[in-house]
Parts: C-alpha cells; structure tokens; sequence
C-alpha cells in the first residue's frame, strides 16, 4: 500500500480541532437540552420562585435594594448551581455507569473536548437562566439599573457557572449512574437555602449565617448582590478567592476520580 | 515479560500491508484480582482478514478487545495496533469500535451521533455514505432513544465505520438481535469486508463465525483452544454425532477412545465423537441390547461445545 507512510502521520488539522470541539459542545448541550426532566427543572424552578417570591411580593425592599432586584441576584446564583451541578454530575454519572463513555475513550476523541463539552453545557443553561430572571425583573418587577451593570450581572453569574461545574464533575466521578440525581438534590437543595439563595442572608438563622461564610454560592450571591447596590461585609477579593479556591479544590477531586477510573479499567 | 516488550517491531507491521499483522497480543495475561480473563494469549490480527473470536460468554473476549482499544492495560505482554502502544492518538484514528454498551444518549438523533464521531476523524466517509453502508439512511432524523434493537445495533455499527477507519473491532455486535436483524448486520459486516477493512469481530455463535470469518481463533477461559479456517474448526472437532438408546453409563463411555463429550438426552445417549467408527465399535461390544444407533455429522453448535467441553475436561485433569 502506497498510502501506508501518508496515514502513519495522520494528525488532525487545528481547522478540524476546532471544528471537533465545536460539535462535542453544540451537542452536549442538545442532548440536554432536549431531556426535559433536566432542561425544564433547571430552568423554571428558578424562574418559578422568581415569580412567586420577587414579582407577586416583590415591592417591599431589603436594605435600600427592591426584592425584585436582589431576588434576581439570589435565584440567578440559585439557577446557575442548578445547571451547573445537575448538568455535569448526573451526565458525568450515567455515562461512567452505563458505558457510554468507554465508547468515547475508545474513539479518538481528545479527552479534553468531553470536559470542554460539559462545562459548556453548564455554562450555557446558566446562561439562559439568569436571562430570562433578568427578563422577568425587567419587565415585571420594575428592575431598573444601567446596561452595563446588568451586563455585569449576567456575566458574574456566569462565570460563577465554572465552580458548579467543577464541583459537579467531583461528584460524578464518585457517583452511580441511579444514585447521582438523588445525591445531588440532597447536596443542592440545603446547600441554597444555608447560602442565603431563597431567604434573604440577614434573615437566616444566626448558625446558618455562620456556616453561609464557608460556603460557595453565598460568595457567588454577594458578588451579584453587590454589583445592584447591595453591599456585604466581606470584599470583592475575599469572594473571588473562596470561588477559585473551591474550583482548584473541585478539579482536583475530579481528576482523582479520573485517575481512579483509569486505574480500575487497567488494574 | 520486560523481554517482551523490548522485541523490535517489523517494518511490515507498521506498515499493514496486505496480509501482514495489524494487531496483535503477544503473550498477554490479564488478571482481575484472582481470575484470569486472558491466560498467555497471542493472538495476530492480518491485515484485510475479518477474524473472528469465538468463545461462550465469559471466555475472555471483551478483554481482548479492550486490551487492543487500550481501554485496559495488560498484566504482563505486549499489546500492538499498528506496531504501536494502542493508546497512542495516531493509532486511534485509523481504528473504529463498536463496544457493548448499556445506554447510549437517547435525544440525540442519528445524523447527530454520526457527525459528532465523524468530526473525530481526519478523514470520515461522507455522512450518505455511512448511512448507507450501516443501512440507516431511513432512521437518521429519529432520536437513538426511539430505535428498536436491531437500528441501535446498526447505528452503533455505524459509529464504528464512519472515520473509514483501517481496522474495525465489533464486540459481539448482534448480541440479542433476532435472525432477521442478524442477517441484515451481517450483511453490512461484508460491504466492509469488501472494501479491504480488516476486523476483528467477537461472537459466542458459531454459525457467524461460519458466515463472516476467513480466520477463527477458539477461546475459553481465557486460553486460546482453537485456531483455524472455519473448516479446520470444524473438522477439528471430529465432527459426528452418535445417538443411540443403552444401558451403558454415560461415564463409562466418555472413558473410551475418540469420545469428546457424552450427555443423556431423554432416553437416548448422544455422543460428540473424533473418530465414530472406533466409538460404535466399543459400543457395541460393551452392550449386545444397544438400539437406535444413529450416526450424523455433528452441526456447527454441536462442535462447538465439544471444543469448550474438551477444554474444560483438559483443565479439571490438570486440576
């Protein structure tokens, strides 16, 4: 064969990388997407309580901020922690469970893009999510501020995407493919409430106030909080840190887990 | 086995040309935890051959495979695609897969399965073209989650084929698929047979190793029992079947020269014999009252099972 020493060296082209990377994304979100018990409880739980809490009750205000505003910044953080864990932990799960990423592995898929892929995903529905929270405060709840900080808004929400879905990733990699949803519920659900997401942080009980410094979504909430006038105790700095701290923390776990994977497939 | 893996590799090899080896397993042992799934094995896949592993469920398949996918690393041996260590990227986009697995993501469509892992290639078949050749060109707009067993076994397939990769390994690929789709599968099998494709396909069924394979490689257990052309397999296998009614004691018979296997079927004995002429003759002389002798050529399954029982006979003596 005369092609033998062209296709010794085959390589994919950086065009075609790209294009790969684009297609593992474009789908990963699809294949979500397209599960409502996923796409429709990540979306409108947040949305829901949005209504009931921030637009039906919502002319009151908490400090000097309209619950409808700062409601938005609470159940964003709420809805970006959905879509984030929900999307990578129980995907990574199932996958890991029921072989489907064996197929993956043994295809000459970069193992990168698949990481790549999820965290897009995340990213995405967080996306969508605190939009439309936007949309709704807007339109219905009187939200008034500045483009620029309501670009701001979305775009720390966001980014806030990436520790959730590190975390999510930690999860799955130590979950079954049954166990995970309901793990994660238990995780989520607790972890919103004791970060101030539902009821306003100055009206947790005082314990909870305390264990709410430690956690994740709280310093998530209050880089929000802060960008529509509402001021906490701690900096700006202080948030980024715990957010990027816990995201290292995350992935590292995560790759524990990839590594132990690796290992039980060549023990 | 350090020895093993410094051993050069010919320039034929990585090169895969026409009947030269392109994969291989060179005295490969794979252990989990106390049990063997491979015992020794080597095994030589040629270029251009569809070989077939043929084994009960168990014997250490799916192991081989996933050692030649790097999907699992060997306890001692030398795996090879290509000449090369199978876990290398290069390798990986001249081999397509078709692995058994439990749930595949159900909302994706077709189409959209087979143009994510054709985008993993560097030169795919156009998209009709792996449609037709998995004969899914009429369900590539359905979600997977809505196809029958036999379309998800073929879209599966489909995934395999699409990078128009060098080498093809299926992995018991019409498990649980009634004779219809069975026979449209392997249908498929041989258009890519035809184009040059080598594959090395795993089966516990007899008669699709008989219908697809040029080379078929026995194992059980983990040990390779068999080696030969689907005719060698057969006639290795001696081949007749004895049946008739007596008083003799199954035991007793299967001590007698040229006897594979003995079973009581109802009120008659059968026997899996190499050499039927000796066997009846013993059968007569030991019971004067035998009756209903029938002798036939053993069917595929029949030899089969001698192979396997054989082996398992072989490994309690040397227990």
């Amino acid at each position: 064969m005369d092609t033998t020493s062209a296709t010794l060296n085959i390589r994919r082209s950086p065009n075609q990388t790209f294009v790969l990377y684009l297609k593992e994304m474009k789908y990963e979100f699809l294949k979500n997407l397209r599960i409502p018990r996923y796409s429709a409880s990540v979306i409108i739980l947040p949305l829901m309580f949005y209504v009931l809490f921030g637009l039906f009750m919502g002319r009151q205000t908490i400090g000097n901020t309209s619950t409808a505003a700062y409601l938005i910044a609470t159940y964003g953080t709420f809805g970006v922690l959905g879509a984030s864990l929900f999307g990578t932990a129980a995907s990574l799960a199932s996958e890991r469970g029921l072989g489907w990423i064996q197929v993956k592995k043994a295809s000459p898929m970069p193992p990168f893009a698949y990481f790549v892929a999820k965290f897009f995903m995340g990213i995405m529905f967080s996306f969508i999510v605190v939009s439309l929270l936007l949309v709704l405060g807007v339109a219905f709840g009187g939200v008034r501020m500045p483009l620029q900080n309501m670009i701001q808004l979305v775009g720390t929400l966001v980014a806030g995407s990436v520790p959730f879905c590190a975390m999510g990733l930690a999860i799955g990699y130590f979950m079954g493919p049954n166990s995970a949803p309901a793990v994660i519920n238990l995780i989520y659900l607790p972890l919103s409430f004791a970060s101030g997401l539902w009821v306003p942080f100055q009206f947790l009980p005082k314990v909870v106030k305390q264990i709410a410094l430690y956690l994740p979504p709280y310093h998530l909430a209050q880089l929000a909080l802060r960008i529509i006038g509402f001021n906490g105790n701690e900096t700006n700095w202080t948030h980024w840190k715990v957010l990027i701290g816990f995201t290292l923390l995350c992935l590292g776990v995560a790759r524990f887990g990839f590594q132990k994977d690796e290992e039980k497939m060549y023990g | 086995m350090s020895a093993a893996q410094t051993v050069s590799i010919p320039i034929e090899e990585q090169h895969g040309a026409k009947g030269m080896v392109v994969a291989s397993l060179r005295g490969v042992t794979k252990r989990y935890d106390d049990v063997y799934a491979l015992n020794n094995v080597n095994l030589n896949v040629h270029s251009g051959e569809l070989l077939a592993l043929l084994g009960p469920n168990g014997a250490g398949k799916t192991t081989a495979i996933k050692l030649l996918l790097g999907l699992a690393k060997p306890t001692s041996g030398t795996v090879r695609v290509f000449g090369g260590d199978p876990l290398d990227p290069a390798t990986r986009l001249r081999i397509g897969a078709m692995l058994q697995v439990a749930k595949v993501p159900e909302t994706l469509r077709v189409r959209e399965h087979i143009d994510l892992f054709s985008s993993y290639y560097v030169n795919p078949l156009p998209r009709e073209e792996t449609l037709a050749l998995g004969g899914i060109a009429d369900i590539q707009d359905r979600k997977f989650g809505d196809l029958s067993g036999g379309q998800k076994q073929r879209v599966l397939f489909a995934l395999a084929l699409c990078g128009d990769p060098d080498v093809i390994f299926l992995d018991e690929p019409t498990v649980g698929l009634d004779v219809e789709a069975r026979r449209i599968l392997w249908q498929e099998i041989r258009k890519l047979v035809a184009r040059g494709k080598t594959i090395l396909l795993t089966t516990h069924y007899l008669q699709e190793a008989d219908e697809l394979a040029d080379r078929v490689v026995v194992i059980n257990k983990g040990n390779v029992i068999a080696e030969g052309t689907p005719a060698e397999i057969k006639s290795k296998t001696g081949g007749k079947k004895i049946r008739c009614i007596t008083r003799l004691d199954t035991n007793v018979v299967r001590g007698y020269p040229g006897v594979l296997d003995v079973r009581q079927d109802r009120e008659a004995m059968e026997i899996q014999a190499s050499d039927a002429e000796s066997v009846v003759r013993e059968l007569l002389n030991h019971d004067v009252h035998l009756s209903g002798l029938e002798v036939s050529s053993a069917g595929l399954e029949d030899a089969f099972i001698a192979l396997t029982h054989e082996d398992n006979n072989l490994a309690g003596a040397r227990r």
